[in-house]
């Protein structure tokens, strides 16, 4: 076990862990961020899906040493119930979640694809999450809330 | 609490006294501030059906807390539940708080399954309100000195008539009491054309939580002192007989990991125990078991084969008219096999659990459907009295039907018994996959004969299916749970169920026979139990595809060829409005013409009545097919769909769109893999499901009948999905494929057969 300070959500923590260890343990049990979800632990289905230097990640596939040194967004950092992200509000106007268990994945993964597209076409959007998983069939709805969250940020 | 709480016993008392639990219920005393504005309204122990209070309580500041032994599954129930109690009672949705699943405080619904939520417990929730506004209309006319007729009430508020100053809030009216009388079967319930809440699109009340990352899942429970365990698996992946045995556990194999506790063994069950998640998930990957196994299943080749051969129960479902002598004299006659895999939960988030074993008494936090089923199941695990069992409900991933949520809970309880501090157990990905239990494999024959002019004037129904109900409490105690199969090498056992379901032909053909081969539990190959809709999915895509077959065969619309077997209204109304909205063309089949190149497309309808007594679903699919490829993409899927009074359009649209999309996952996709040893499909590359890009339009039709019960809609969506797109396939390219799922390989082998032939005729 060592120490290590991660960067997350803006602000500065001190974790102790096998540096081995995956970052999305660290994220749930040592500092409580519960939006990132364990879906496979195998980078398949997205649930786990942070922000590390704004460009999506799968925090079970990344060791917590690698992200050292790196800008680590959650689910949480965001937005709030009170002031959500215009992601997150998307996803809530349009009611794109039946379980909600890979929500964060895709407005992460949302997130950091808008960034570098604020434009997209609809079949961009597809792409995008083409490699998130849902189980409840929630697809078109998401698809809805990001499409719709894109208008609000462009 | 202050100080005229001792006047009510706890919760605990109540439930060690045992045989006086209605006492609890028939307190006459007013708990008074109690039951103040701090909310802690106090609930009464184990709850008994009867009573109001177990079902309903007003606080004084003019909320109600309903107590739902039916649970959110992610399907918005808690939301429609809401809905209708909060339009019952005449008070604002906000003031609706529910608490769900709890052994200590709700009533024992049975299970949150089977498209019953709404249908059963949704009725007994409403019939609760109704008897509490009456009481509180009562109230107010003894308060106000005037006659119950003289009262109105709104949101929240009872007012006389007239008198705008003569007027209280629920809350003020009941005081901080109990209601203290039972439910009233009769009670007079509000005529559907005034409902205000029930029948709007109100958003789902999880969802803003859920955004932003503050919903707690049941994978988020952290209790104090809580360590984490994992369980190491035997060879034999997800069999129904479990019988591989420990040869030898080297411990020495996880010396050394940081925070390791111990290694917990009963039986073939071996789990381990740590401090850390990680330290849990690095000790079950080292640990060394050494196990006696030997290959015991069919290879998945011979599959459909073992079914048929398999010991089996036969029943007779219908048999009307003479089938055996109307086949031989009908001028054409068809057969055919259908056969469907075994498919699994796709649920995103595996199943975990936490227990709390001391003492004598066990504390589960769960996603389970039914805490009072596995709190018996449990309690036969423990050795515990059921009592002294709590089981607690929080969400969890998305369900559709019996996965590994109650078994996990074996797991932790397991584990913490032994290590005498609460345990966390996260299955892992492969967990899920290979060892929940799997819908079964089915195998259906058709058989049907047309006379001259096209009229069905024969048809029988075959299916071999095993139970899709060997969930805990429904026979089986700890048998049920995948934690005693392995501990005490039991299998598991239920009652023949859902195998039947929609097997029964609803169209008005004479001389049919359906029969059902039970095969048994300890022959299911695989672990079988309930995958949303049970056997209706594979069954309607047999009955909708030979129905299809023989509307071809007698060269007649197929659309026309149903409408002509049926006379229910709701039936007809049904298809009618999907074939509407699709813009259906009558056509008289004739076979296309199949080329190796090219896109081909097609459109196929379906229809069923959920249960041949529920909700009416018709579905019509629009695919294109790649002959080159096997590619099927959907284009466009229409449903229409009558599931009596509708609660809330925007959650039944996003069921019936989920069905759709698990639907056509389901068609086109989803295939378990298994060898002689066990499945082979432990992640989602070997068990793919829909993606992004395979999504098509998908367009809603809602028959809305608010004066007929609502009935379910978290199932009925999902059976006719695969005939429809088979039958599709079929308009496209004159190919029958019979087998599921779809997937390209199978298609495009299939087309390619058929090109052959088509070369070869012409
Ligand atoms: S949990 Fe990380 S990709 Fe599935
Ligand atoms: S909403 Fe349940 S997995 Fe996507």
């Amino acid at each position: 076990m060592v120490r290590l300070e991660l960067n997350v959500n803006g602000r500065k923590r001190a974790v102790t862990a096998e540096p081995r260890s995956m970052l999305l343990y660290v994220l749930r049990n040592d500092l409580a961020l519960h939006g990132p979800r364990f879906g496979c632990g195998l980078g398949q289905c997205g649930a786990c899906t942070v922000l590390m230097d704004g460009a999506a990640a799968r925090s079970c596939v990344i060791p917590v040493s690698a992200g050292v040194g790196r800008s680590i967004v959650t689910l949480e950092g965001l937005g709030t119930l009170e002031h959500p992200h215009a992601i997150q509000k998307g996803f809530i106007d349009e009611q794109a979640a039946q379980c909600g268990y890979c929500t964060n994945g895709m407005i992460m993964t949302a997130k950091a694809f808008l960034d570098e597209n604020p434009h997209p076409t609809d079949e961009e959007i597809r792409q995008a999450l083409a490699k998130n998983l849902c189980g409840c069939g929630t697809h078109l709805r998401i698809l809805r809330a990001v499409k719709r969250a894109a208008k609000e940020m462009a | 609490m202050n100080a005229s709480a001792p006047s009510l016993p706890s919760r605990r008392q109540f439930l060690t006294r045992a045989g006086v639990l209605v006492v609890g219920f028939s307190l006459a005393a007013p708990v008074g501030d109690l039951l103040a504005a701090s909310e802690t309204l106090v609930d009464l122990g184990q709850p008994s059906a009867g009573e109001l209070d177990s079902w309903l309580a007003i606080t004084r500041d003019n909320r109600a807390r309903v107590y739902s032994g039916k649970v959110e599954l992610g399907t918005g129930v808690k939301t429609a539940l809401s809905q209708i109690v909060a339009d019952e009672l005449n008070l604002p949705m906000a003031n609706v708080e529910i608490i769900q699943g709890d052994t200590e405080r709700t009533p024992n619904q049975g299970y949150t399954a089977g498209s019953k939520t709404i249908q059963f417990g949704g009725a007994q929730l409403r019939k609760a309100a109704a008897t509490a506004h009456q009481a509180l209309i009562e109230i107010a006319a003894k308060q106000f000195s005037v006659s119950p007729a003289q009262l109105v009430s709104d949101r929240g508020v009872i007012r006389v008539k007239g008198r705008r100053s003569k007027q209280a809030t629920f809350g003020e009216l009941i005081g901080g009491r109990h209601f203290s009388r039972k439910v009233d079967a009769h009670a007079a319930l509000k005529n559907p054309d005034d409902y205000q809440i029930v029948g709007k699109p109100l958003p789902r009340v999880e969802m803003p939580q859920i955004a932003v990352g503050k919903f707690t899942y049941v994978q988020d429970v952290r209790v104090p002192g809580m360590l984490h365990g994992r369980v190491v698996r035997p060879p034999d992946t997800g069999a129904v007989k479990i019988d591989a045995t420990v040869e030898s556990i080297d411990e020495s194999s996880v010396n050394g990991i940081p925070g390791f506790v111990r290694v917990v063994r009963e039986g073939s069950f071996v789990g381990v125990v740590a401090e850390t998640e990680w330290a849990a998930i690095e000790a079950s990957r080292k640990l060394t078991v050494r196990w006696n196994s030997k290959p015991s299943l069919p290879d998945q080749d011979e599959l459909y084969e073992a079914l048929a051969k398999s010991p089996s129960d036969e029943k007779v479902v219908t048999n009307e008219g003479n089938f055996a002598t109307a086949l031989p004299q009908a001028a054409k006659s068809l057969a055919a096999e259908y056969r469907w895999p075994f498919q699994i939960h796709t649920s995103i988030g595996p199943s975990c659990a936490v227990a709390d074993v001391r003492d004598g008494r066990a504390t589960l936090w769960t996603a389970s459907q039914g805490v009072y089923q596995l709190r018996g199941a449990l309690a036969d695990l423990l050795g515990l009295r059921p009592e002294r069992v709590h089981v607690i409900f929080v969400e969890g991933s998305g369900c559709y039907g019996h996965n590994g949520a109650d078994d996990v809970a074996g797991d932790a309880a397991l584990l913490s018994q032994a290590v005498r501090s609460p345990v966390r157990v996260q299955w892992t990905r492969a967990d899920e996959h290979g060892w929940n239990p799997k819908g079964p494999a089915m195998l259906m024959r058709v058989k049907g004969g047309l006379d001259e002019k096209g009229k069905v004037v024969a048809w029988e129904y075959q299916v071999w299916t095993a139970t899709h109900v060997t969930r805990p409490g429904a026979i089986g105690q700890a048998r049920n749970l995948l934690a005693s199969q392995l501990a005490s090498r039991m299998t598991p056992t239920g009652p023949m169920l859902g195998g039947d379901r929609n097997a029964a032909t609803p169209y008005s053909f004479p001389n049919k026979r359906c029969v059902t081969h039970w095969i048994h539990t300890d022959d299911a190959i695989l672990r079988p139990s309930a995958l949303r809709g049970l056997g209706s999915f594979a069954n309607i895509f047999a009955n909708e595809s030979f129905v299809d077959e023989l509307a071809a065969a007698a060269g007649q619309d197929p659309v026309q060829f149903r409408l002509a077997y049926l006379s229910d209204p709701r039936a007809i109304n049904v298809i009618n409005a999907a074939a509407k909205q699709a813009r259906w063309k009558r056509r008289s089949w004739s076979a296309p013409k199949l080329t190796a190149d090219g896109v081909h497309t097609g459109r196929g309808i379906s229809y069923l009545r959920y249960e041949n007594q529920n909700t009416y679903v018709a579905t019509v699919a629009e695919v294109e097919v790649e002959p080159k490829t096997g590619t099927v993409r959907v284009k466009r899927v229409v449903v229409a769909h009558d599931c009596g009074l509708v609660i809330n359009p925007n959650g039944l649209k996003n069921q019936i769109e989920g069905a759709v999309l698990q639907g056509i996952s389901r068609t086109l996709k989803e295939e378990l893999k298994f060898n002689s040893m066990g499945i082979t499909s432990l992640d989602w590359m070997s068990y793919p499901i829909i993606t992004f890009p395979e999504v098509p339009e998908v367009e809603i039709v809602l028959l809305n009948h608010p004066h007929e019960p609502a009935v379910g809609a978290g199932e009925p969506a999902i059976a006719g999905v695969s005939a429809a797109l088979s039958n599709a396939v079929f308009n496209a390219t004159g190919a029958r494929i019979r087998t599921g799922p779809l997937t390209q390989e199978r298609v495009k082998s299939a087309l390619a057969a058929k090109v052959a032939s088509v070369r070869r005729t012409t």
